[in-house]
């Protein structure tokens, strides 16, 4: 029924990369259609023992719809699956655990309120009397097991109090407690700080010393330098190169996962800051459960500049925007836009006055899916001429409009009348910022622009900011990313535990931002 | 990666639907007309394994099944049937009509408010709400003030849609505010009027009938507000319709889509149904949504009570509080994809099967008059069933055209 103790004790493969031993893993030629799209043409692909090997490539390019042919979730139209050189097939998620194959998702499939122990056990618990669990062997199990990889981790915690890092280790150990023995990892480092990636990063090259051979998905370059021994990257379903990490760099990676030259850097003039546009004061605002989450923020936001808000997700970064764009009834402290004081006015009223907002959320806020482009588009504005007139709307007007800035925005996927739930990321935020900026606002609040955004729509996004920066509005950045930050901003303000804590020039380092991120920086001694 | 990727299961080009409901939205959307009338056809094939039961044979199965159809009148339409005075074919194709009309209504009470993301139980209280008031303008009022005909039904139908309306918006009021689910309210509400209505019109009720003491219901309302106007329209079979109802049913379609579709109204409504959080957003409010979509909701449902109470039942009794109108509305609301087009033919369906069935209506030598009723139930449950269930039938329908993709490849 378990996996037997035996696993545990496993002796330390060396690891030898020898030509003439066949790959634990071989794809070929796998293709798989959908309808419209070819999401996989063709690819080859194969992992040697004990090197992690990083599936690079844009959204959409068909590395999930690969790792989830090779996982058993679909099934390949044409090609073949080899595992240690013996072609498989693959039915089920099951046959593939069963080959060894252990799958970690971005979105972890843990269930909160169970222990660690028991969401590890879960499937394949060790029983007593036939059906009942019998938890203090899987405990120990569990023990055993994170003891012999030198994973910290508490088997009794419950999920829903451990961090994120933890789960995402509690999701490892799942797969390798099936006894995988080839590990894929589906963009794992897009919801851990910095800190956090850099134990993942630890946690893998031990794994890989073991002889755990590692399939890592990702869209960022810094990290696959880091961390991969070969790289294939994808492009619109195809394999364009598999090359050794050694001697590539992010420009030429770039360059093969977009198909073109990509500025990776943001190129900005220096600004020119005027005249204050977004003013806040002494802002405490509390959460849906009455927690106080920021406390007491002043900060300023001057015509032409951009101020960015650096920190772990979490510190209050979700609260203070509501309140800026008055989503949040905060509870005490001012709101100042362009001249007039918005504190206790609504969102309609803050876009009235010159905001324009660009969700963190862009698919459960900043769009209504099963609206149209051009739907969308008039979200904020709809009850005004030329939109409608006395209550009646003009849907042809609201195409005209959409039509002009998807061309001005270049969104790709679809016209006006596409139901914006069809269009990729990047382009839905194409939307979303065509529809803001086109309202002309005076302030941009922009959260998290470019989250799950690919290296070209990262490009766009920034180039705008910055566009618009120059041309005298004033920009707020929250963001996770520090080195969008750091491209991006002329000012960066970091918040922890809902305080600003310290504000740094764009010169600042990565390592200077983090400690302060992580309350290491706190001036005044508050904690 | 975007992360309807991850998601695992989906296609890549496949939209992010959030969650099952979305994912069902956009296989609805998907379905077209097809999954519609597949769930229809479904329903009466199955129906049909109860006939067979009872009939014991198939072409009495299906004798049966034409009987239910001339019963609904249906065969009024076809060019080689010639009809003889008495036209029994028209008279029951009235009967049929006549509960068209309540259910378009009811079936747009349902609809609208759906659209805005709120179930609408109460059609059946909002329809006896509008029911109640029309008899009581237009039986009452006349005694006191004299009437022309056409400001007489115009009031009794404003004042029945109003009423409703306001019953229905205290129901999308108390979900704004705190929250409180609307199935609860609304189905609360329905019990509400009721007993309201009982007590009005029940024995020693203050509005019980003048003449009668011995019945418990209301009085008849004004000649002048009928709404039969024997050969004044229409067609000569079918003198004893009042088409002003028909009229008001179709003109109501009309209204839902324009509302829906052309107004602002109507964009506030889709936004905050599809999508409350982005609505929100965008600076609508929804809790003004929820009152406002509710009060339309209702007042489209208490134009049917008052249509009904007009056109030919004259008068309320307490057993028509027992009606299911309002409830018949959400099967059609559900069976019509909640498109404007959609309700007016489901409602046909559905008001043809229950005229159909109906034990005056049914061949007596054919089926047993006595499970005619039960057969009614029995296939307007399955119908339910399986629009509920359609999701299941979209994906047998995908599956099917995968294979033969597959199978051309």
């Amino acid at each position: 029924m378990g996996p037997t103790p035996a696993r545990f004790s496993r002796p330390p493969r060396i690891v030898t990369h020898v030509a003439s031993e066949p790959p634990v893993l071989e794809l070929r030629g796998i293709t798989k259609q959908f309808p419209g799209v070819l999401a996989n043409d063709h690819i080859d692909f194969d992992l040697r023992r004990g090197e992690v090997h990083a599936l690079l490539g844009e959204n959409g390019a068909g590395k999930s719809t690969l790792m989830n042919v090779l996982y058993g979730l679909y099934h390949p139209d044409e090609g073949e699956i080899r595992i240690d050189g013996e072609v498989v097939r693959m039915g089920s998620p099951q046959e593939a655990i069963a080959r060894g194959i252990g799958m970690v998702h971005q979105h972890f499939m843990l269930i909160p309120v169970m222990s660690v122990a028991e969401n590890i056990v879960l499937g394949v618990e060790p029983r007593h009397d036939v059906v009942l669990l019998d938890y203090k062997a899987a405990r120990d199990r569990v023990r055993d097991l994170a003891s012999s990889f030198d994973f910290a981790i508490d088997p009794d915690a419950l999920v829903h109090d451990i961090t994120v890092g933890q789960q995402q280790r509690v999701e490892i150990l799942k797969a390798l407690y099936r006894k995988a023995d080839i590990l894929i990892l589906d963009e794992p480092t897009a919801v851990l700080t910095p800190q956090e990636t850099g134990e993942l990063f630890g946690i893998l090259r031990s794994l890989q010393q073991e002889g755990m051979s590692i399939v890592f998905i990702t869209h960022k370059l810094n990290e696959v330098l880091e961390i991969a021994d070969r790289i294939t990257v994808l492009r619109r379903g195809k394999t364009v190169e598999t090359l050794p990490a050694r001697g590539a760099t992010e420009e030429g990676l770039a360059r093969l996962m977009v198909g073109r030259e990509v500025l990776l850097t943001v190129d900005k003039p220096a600004a020119s800051p005027g005249d204050v546009l977004l003013q806040v004061e002494g802002l405490h605002v509390r959460d849906d459960r009455g927690l106080e989450k920021v406390r007491d923020v002043s900060l300023d936001v001057r015509a032409g500049e951009i101020v960015a808000i650096a920190g772990v997700d979490g510190n209050g970064q979700t609260e203070l925007i509501d309140a800026l764009t008055g989503l949040r009834k905060s509870e005490s402290g001012r709101v100042v836009l362009a001249g007039s004081d918005v504190t206790r006015e609504s969102a309609k009223a803050h876009f009235e006055q010159g905001l324009g907002h660009i969700p963190q959320d862009r698919q459960h806020r900043g769009l209504v899916l099963d609206f149209s482009i051009a739907e969308n588009i008039a979200l904020h504005d709809f009850r005004k001429p030329p939109d409608s007139r006395f209550g009646w709307l003009f849907p042809g007007r609201l195409v005209e409009s959409a039509r002009r800035l998807i061309k001005e925005f270049d969104v790709r996927g679809g016209n006006p009348q596409t139901y914006a739930s069809a269009l990729s990321g990047g382009n839905q935020q194409k939307v979303i910022l065509a529809r803001e900026i086109n309202r002309d606002p005076r302030v941009l609040i922009a959260a998290q622009p470019t989250r799950g955004l690919d290296v070209g729509a990262i490009e766009f996004v920034h180039r705008r900011l910055v566009e618009e920066r120059d041309e005298g509005r004033g920009v707020l950045l929250v963001s996770l990313e520090l080195e969008e930050v750091i491209s991006l901003a002329d000012r960066i303000l970091v918040i922890y535990e809902g305080e600003i804590v310290g504000e740094f020039p764009p010169t600042a380092t990565e390592e200077e931002l983090g400690v302060a991120m992580t309350g290491g920086g706190r001036q005044g001694g508050g904690a | 990666m975007t992360t309807v990727m991850q998601k695992g299961l989906l296609p890549p080009e496949e939209p992010d639907s959030t969650g099952a409901l979305g994912r069902y939205l956009l296989l609805q959307k998907a379905g077209g007309l097809i999954a519609p009338l597949l769930t229809a056809a479904l329903a009466f094939l199955i129906g049909g394994v109860v006939v067979f039961a009872t009939t014991k044979s198939i072409p009495d199965t299906l004798q049966t099944y034409r009987a239910i159809f001339d019963g609904a009148g249906l065969d009024w339409f076809l060019p080689w049937n010639t009809c003889t005075d008495p036209c029994t074919p028209a008279i029951k194709l009235q009967q049929t009509l006549l509960v068209w009309v309540p259910l378009v209504l009811t079936g747009i009470a349902v609809a609208f408010a759906f659209r805005c993301g709120l179930f609408n139980i109460g059609g059946q209280g909002q329809y006896l709400a509008g029911a109640i008031v029309a008899v009581i303008v237009a039986a009452e009022l006349p005694l006191h003030v004299d009437l022309a005909p056409v400001p007489l039904v115009l009031l009794c139908m404003l004042a029945a849609m109003g009423a409703a309306a306001g019953l229905a918006a205290v129901a999308g009021f108390l979900k704004a505010t705190v929250g409180a689910h609307e199935v609860i309210t609304t189905i609360m509400l329905n019990w509400t009027v009721i007993w309201v209505g009982t007590y009005l019109f029940g024995f020693e009720g203050p509005l019980q009938n003048d003449q009668a003491k011995e019945i418990p219901a209301s009085n008849t309302i004004d000649d002048g507000s009928k709404l039969t106007q024997a050969g004044v329209w229409g067609h000569p079979d079918l003198q004893g319709l009042p088409w002003i109802s028909l009229g008001v049913a179709i003109a109501s379609l009309v209204v839902y889509s324009l509302l829906l579709n052309r107004t602002t109204l109507g964009f506030q409504v889709r936004a905050v149904g599809y999508n409350p959080e982005a609505a929100r957003y965008g600076g609508i409010s929804v809790a003004r949504s929820y009152v406002l979509a509710m009060g339309i909701a209702g007042s489209f449902a208490g134009l049917a009570g008052a249509l009904d109470v007009l056109g030919w039942k004259f008068r309320l009794d307490t057993t028509d509080f027992a009606g299911s109108i309002g409830f018949i509305g959400i099967a059609v609301a559900l069976l019509g994809r909640n498109t404007a087009l959609g309700i007016g033919l489901a409602a046909l369906l559905f008001a043809a099967l229950q005229t159909g069935t109906s034990t005056r209506n049914l061949d007596p030598e054919i089926f047993p008059p006595e499970l005619a009723t039960p057969l009614t139930i029995i296939i307007q449950g399955l119908i339910v069933l399986f629009v509920g269930a359609d999701i299941v039938i979209l994906l047998l329908l995908r599956r099917l055209r995968r294979r033969q993709v597959s199978a051309a490849a």
